[in-house]
């Protein structure tokens, strides 16, 4: 299997983490998500790309339950992580949303200290064993997301005075630090300026060694670039899904080929 | 350029073509113009009014207020008769006080009539005949001056025998004249004082004798009857207030919060809700009347709690105040923008942690900035006060302890201004105007502290 190591790279299969059957959501009487099967693999980056207002960060947050806190919204069907349901009545929110962290398209710090903004997740999970550990987490996390170097000086300083892209990197810090299997990214570098952006992706490539990563863009580029595995959606339904050079180079579906032409979007 | 249509001119008439230079307005940007330069005025002359009427209101207000601050007086020196005050000589507390007020009387006609010789004063009360037990000297005096001398010699019975400088309260009549509220013209169809008492008075008060002093009274001091509105002061009913105050911090502030708190972050949005929602907004605009018979027929006759107490009003103005609290409270949780909600739930926070931790410490300014205004308000309410007796009576009595600031009767500030305004003497009236200036620092005191908090707690995110 391991004779020809081109053949190898593509037949590789990795472990699924999270696996999506019948996925439907409901926004009141809006049919928002319409029957999506999907296996994400572990260690890998997988992006959803779309035209707007076609469910695909809708999707991303039925894998945390975010879209528990708005009322009207339901969701029907079977998704999986590690082979349990997380839509089970017994299921916490609060524990999955642990093992599930999501970085927001709006970089959103806690109006504290820089070092409060990592250290609160740990905190509230007794992830802690004490000052000195949590003063560990915090590095480890801040050096995970490529901050470290900029804010070691001043951890006390508010987390909103950094820069946009700081900010982003400091909220990938502060998912990283519960020690997430997942990350969910929502158009994390919509607000972001070019150099940002790349230093966001670098960052995205290098998680992929420990994470599970799910990424909504708007930018196909950044699609191509960061993710392994790409999902299109369209109007609410998964047209196609498969590795991310086959989605660009060879679409099997006439509306992927269409969107990434730029014919519709 | 300027004669290229827009659409073709054979499909229909062509539109006028924009002509003219960009130095020269057009009559439709001058209307334009126009418009908004007059909008401009009218913008400026409601605020001019406004301004006119504020300060009228804070002229009349001090014009007629500051006078309560300042009160007539006479230094005497008043010697403490021993044949009258302790007949047996043995200085025994209870033979002093079985010598009645009205004893005292002689002696403060000494007083005066030693000044008035000292300072070589020609009048004809010098005079006058004691008739029964009153003379004509004391109009001068305050009723409540003798009962002063007498509560200096129970406390210190070592005073008699002595000769002791005395600051001697005037008649409010005789205030009102130094003042300028009574003149020559206003006395003459009142029996409280004639003409020759107001020479006298012009005498005594050319000698240093009748001087104005700093009427400290006035604020700490307890209500006074009708006869003698020179001792009136508004302490008493500052007590009741600020019992009635604790109150109404410790009752609405926990329920305003915790209710808003539930109603905006985990109560579902249903049909019960909604109308939770519009009769709290309504609640707010019920008048204060309304609660006021509330409480009567609640708190005092169906529950039985004592009438008049500091205690049922603040319960009242509780139920005014929550309203209040609620509707700011969910204004400012409203305003925290919901990535900070989040960013809390996707790190794993629960639902309570993400409120808790983040929702509320952001919102703090706002609902201390609602709390104290809707204190402020409370403060300033008579109406419901009415209603559960907290007017119409003498707060003589300080209360003595927290029980009794509680549960004894009592007034509060408005309450009493209104009591004031309401009695014949005009020197009450002033103490109206001067009681409704303390409020309004005290409003205003609130006001400024508000203003601090927020400052404090603002963060920006």
């Amino acid at each position: 299997m391991y004779d020809n190591p081109d053949l190898a790279r593509t037949t590789v299969t990795r472990d699924i983490k999270i696996a999506a059957h019948g996925c439907q959501v409901f926004y009141g009487d809006t049919h928002a998500i319409k029957d999506v099967d999907i296996d994400i693999e572990d260690k890998t980056v997988t992006a959803f790309i779309g035209p707007s207002g076609c469910g695909k960060s809708t999707f991303l947050r039925c894998l945390n339950r975010m879209n528990d806190t708005i009322d009207i919204c339901r969701v029907v069907g079977d998704i999986r992580l590690d082979g349990e349901d997380i839509y089970d009545k017994r299921v916490d929110p609060v524990q999955l949303r642990a093992k599930v962290g999501m970085v927001f398209q709006k970089p959103n710090p806690f109006p504290k200290s820089i070092y409060d903004n990592v250290a609160y997740g740990p905190r509230i999970h007794g992830l802690a064993r004490g000052k000195a550990d949590l003063d560990e987490i915090v590095e480890s996390s801040l050096r995970r997301a490529a901050i470290w170097e900029e804010v070691k000086d001043r951890l006390d300083a508010p987390g909103t005075g950094l820069s946009g892209g700081q900010q982003q990197r400091l909220c990938i810090a502060r998912a990283v630090a519960t020690e997430p299997e997942v990350l969910l990214m929502d158009e994390p570098c919509s607000a972001l300026d070019p150099i940002a952006t790349a230093q966001v992706e670098e960052l995205i490539d290098e998680l992929r060694s420990q994470y599970s990563v799910v990424i909504v863009t708007h930018s196909m580029q950044q699609a191509a670039r960061v993710s392994q595995k790409t999902a299109f959606f369209h109007l609410g339904s998964l047209v196609e899904y498969g590795e991310t050079g086959h989605i660009f180079t060879n679409p099997t579906d006439p509306r992927t080929e269409s969107y990434i032409t730029g014919r519709i979007g | 350029m300027t004669d290229v249509p827009f659409t073709d001119a054979s499909s229909g008439p062509a539109r006028p073509a924009r002509t003219g230079s960009l130095l020269e307005a057009d009559a439709r940007t001058r209307r334009r113009n126009a418009a908004e330069a007059r909008f401009r005025l009218y913008g400026i002359a409601a605020v001019g009014v406004g301004l006119f009427f504020l300060a009228a209101l804070l002229y009349a207000i001090f014009s007629n207020g500051i006078g309560a601050f300042q009160q007539t007086g006479y230094t005497l020196q008043v010697e403490f008769r021993e044949d009258v005050l302790d007949k047996t000589g043995n200085r025994d507390l209870e033979d002093i006080k079985s010598v009645k007020t009205f004893a005292y009387s002689p002696l403060l006609r000494a007083a005066m009539l030693r000044e008035i010789e000292t300072h070589g004063i020609d009048t004809p009360l010098a005079d006058a005949k004691v008739t029964g037990f009153s003379s004509p000297l004391d109009k001068l005096f305050s009723d409540g001056a003798r009962s002063t001398l007498r509560d200096m010699v129970l406390a210190d019975p070592s005073l008699i025998g002595q000769t002791v400088a005395v600051r001697i309260l005037a008649s409010s009549r005789v205030d009102g004249y130094l003042k300028g509220r009574v003149s020559r013209e206003s006395i003459e169809r009142d029996k409280n004082l004639d003409a020759v008492h107001l020479d006298l008075i012009d005498k005594l008060r050319d000698a240093g004798v009748a001087t104005k002093g700093f009427n400290l009274a006035f604020i700490t001091g307890p209500d006074a009857s009708d006869a003698r509105p020179e001792q009136a002061g508004l302490g008493v009913a500052m007590l009741g207030s600020l019992y009635m105050m604790i109150v109404v911090l410790l009752l609405s502030l926990p329920i305003g919060v915790a209710a808003s708190i539930y109603l905006e972050e985990f109560a579902p949005q249903n049909r019960f809700t909604d109308i939770i929602e519009v009769n709290i907004s309504n609640l707010a605009a019920v008048p204060s009347i309304v609660f006021g018979i509330l409480g009567l027929a609640v708190f005092i006759q169906f529950v039985h709690l004592p009438q008049s107490a500091p205690l049922v009003g603040g319960l009242v103005l509780s139920l005014m105040t929550l309203p209040t609290i609620i509707i700011s409270t969910r204004a400012s949780l409203k305003a925290v923008p919901p990535s900070i909600r989040d960013a809390a739930l996707g790190v794993g926070a629960s639902k309570m942690q993400a409120v808790f931790h983040h929702v509320l410490p952001l919102a703090m300014p706002g609902i201390l900035t609602g709390t104290i205004i809707g204190l402020a308000q409370a403060l300033g309410e008579t109406a419901p006060l009415l209603l559960i007796g907290m007017v119409g009576f003498i707060a003589s009595n300080y209360p003595d302890g927290a029980i009794s600031g509680f549960l004894a009767p009592n007034s509060a500030m408005p309450a009493q201004i209104y009591e004031w305004a309401k009695r014949a003497d005009p020197a009450f009236y002033e103490r109206a105007w001067g009681g409704i200036i303390i409020l309004l620092l005290f409003l205003m005191t609130m006001n400024i502290i508000a203003i601090i908090l927020r400052r404090r707690f603002e963060r920006r995110w």
